[in-house]
């Protein structure tokens, strides 16, 4: 079962079209990284990946079935541009309370797991208004991962991370591919994401200008795509 | 200029590993997914307080004010109970009502509930029923105030008059809690849920006042007042079938 699947999508606000014919697949154990400057329809996309947003035109499917299915919602962890916590709740009750929601069995049990997995177990019970930017999107990685997802959505993960926070976010990321999971991610942090990507999709003004997979060329000179196949430069004086 | 080449064929990496099998999702019950929308939302507003302080010092402000500028006799207060509480009620939800779905704004909040497995009438019910707990402590507060105020002993017919604040109370919860939820993302959301809610109200209200009125002066409800009663209870029946049918409409777009 192919976990992502885009068919001719399109997407409007008003008349403008900010999604055009979007096409693509990604395979189970892929991290597509969906890159393109501010504006080309990343986030547009993976809301719509999300069941956050419906397509003017086409189809998508996760795990083969619509996404708004309440089933797939199961399947799909997202991480947005928003962190999607409460300020005035705890670290633990914010988890418990999603852990809750995905209906798992044991809401506290998991809740403490990914605590500890993502080096919060100690301000557990700290409000999340009182936490720095960095915990915040720990405690937002460990919201997403929490109930096991097949399909990761994540839109700038590494924003406000510090190298250990991103060395932390990677190995989770691998290890998620490495269960067979799929990643799908946008980011402008070029490096981070070649660096875990297998597959890479370009946006450019809502336009799908490259799919493939990841190769060296991109790792070696991240600018490379960009020059390839994005936008051509604005010529300034 | 190069063309740009766009290969739409499945992305398939020879070495990625098997399919992770899909996990058999948990069994989610309606209720257990609106019960923890509502300790949600009335454990952020117990610590936070912004809608219930803003809302307890309206009402009471505009009780004591009435009270003073009016200094109405025993007839006059049994004309005016109804609908001073029931006006004070409105304005006083309408203050909870507008943090029902702003508060999810806050670090995209929204969008994590609606991409949880739960449906959106879980969702909208939760919040309802948070709304409805809030309101009722307002109120509750409010009629011993307004017994002292205006020197009414409003305790003697307290059952049904708790059933019909009861009743106007969760037709002005699910009709403003939809609202909410249409007008969270207009910039002047506080000004367009009281203009849009309280047209739709008139029935509900007007029910209200009618049935308020009598039973806060210690009186019974009479038999011609039962057709108050059923309209009041029909309202909440519609509006509550209509909000739990389309509120996943409402919500994404």
């Amino acid at each position: 079962m192919t976990p992502v699947e885009i068919a001719g999508v399109w997407k409007f606000y008003g008349d403008f079209p900010a999604l055009r014919d979007i096409s693509f697949n990604v395979e189970p154990g892929a991290t597509m990284a969906l890159l393109g400057r501010n504006g080309a329809g990343k986030t547009t996309l993976l809301r719509m990946l999300a069941g956050l947003s419906r397509p003017g035109r086409g189809t998508i499917r996760i795990c083969g079935t619509d996404a708004r299915d309440r089933a797939t919602r199961h399947s799909i962890g997202i991480l947005g541009h928003g962190i999607s916590l409460y300020e005035e709740l705890s670290a633990l009750e914010n988890l418990r309370l999603f852990a809750r929601l995905y209906g798992l069995e044991d809401p506290d049990g998991a809740a403490s797991e990914w605590l500890e997995r993502t080096g919060l177990e100690k301000v557990r019970d700290g409000l999340v208004r009182e936490f720095s930017r960095g915990m915040r999107q720990r405690l937002a990685v460990a919201r997403a991962f929490l109930h096991s997802p097949s399909v990761l959505l994540l839109d700038e993960p590494f924003t406000a991370l510090d190298d250990r926070a991103i060395a932390l976010l990677q190995s989770l990321l691998r290890d998620a591919t490495a269960e067979g999971r799929t990643v799908v991610l946008s980011t402008h942090q070029l490096r981070e994401a070649l660096d875990l990507a297998t597959h890479v999709a370009l946006l450019v003004r809502g336009r799908l200008a490259y799919t493939g997979k990841r190769t060296g060329e991109m790792l070696e000179d991240t600018g490379w795509l960009y020059r390839q196949y994005g936008e051509p430069q604005s010529v300034t004086a | 200029m190069a063309v740009p080449a766009v290969r739409r064929a499945p992305i398939r990496d020879g070495m990625s590993p098997p399919a992770k099998p899909p996990m058999k999702p948990p069994r989610l019950s309606f209720f257990r997914q609106t019960f923890t929308v509502a300790w949600k939302d009335l454990r952020s507003e117990l610590r936070t307080k912004e809608a219930l302080n803003a809302s307890f010092a309206f009402a009471l402000v505009i009780l004591l004010l009435f009270s003073i500028a009016f200094e109405p006799t025993e007839d006059e207060t049994r004309q005016i109970s109804g609908g001073l509480l029931w006006l004070v009620f409105a304005f006083a939800g309408a203050l909870i009502l507008n943090r029902s779905f702003a508060r999810e704004l806050a670090n995209d909040c929204l969008d994590a509930l609606i991409a949880a497995p739960m449906s959106g009438a879980a969702l909208f019910l939760g919040k309802t029923l948070a709304n409805f707990v809030l309101l009722s402590a307002v109120e509750f507060v409010c009629l011993p105030v307004f017994g002292v105020l205006y020197n009414v002993r409003w305790t003697q017919q307290f059952w049904p008059l708790a059933g019909v604040i009861a009743l106007g109370t969760w037709g002005l919860t699910v009709v403003g809690t939809v609202f909410s939820a249409l007008t969270v993302n207009l910039r002047l959301r506080e000004l367009m849920l009281p203009m849009l809610v309280y047209p739709i109200l008139i029935p509900c209200l007007l029910a209200a006042m009618q049935l308020t009125a009598p039973l806060v002066m210690g009186e019974p409800l009479t038999a011609e007042l039962a057709q108050w009663i059923r309209l009041l209870v029909v309202f909440d029946v519609i509006f509550s079938a209509l909000a739990l049918a389309l509120i996943e409409s409402v919500m994404v777009r």
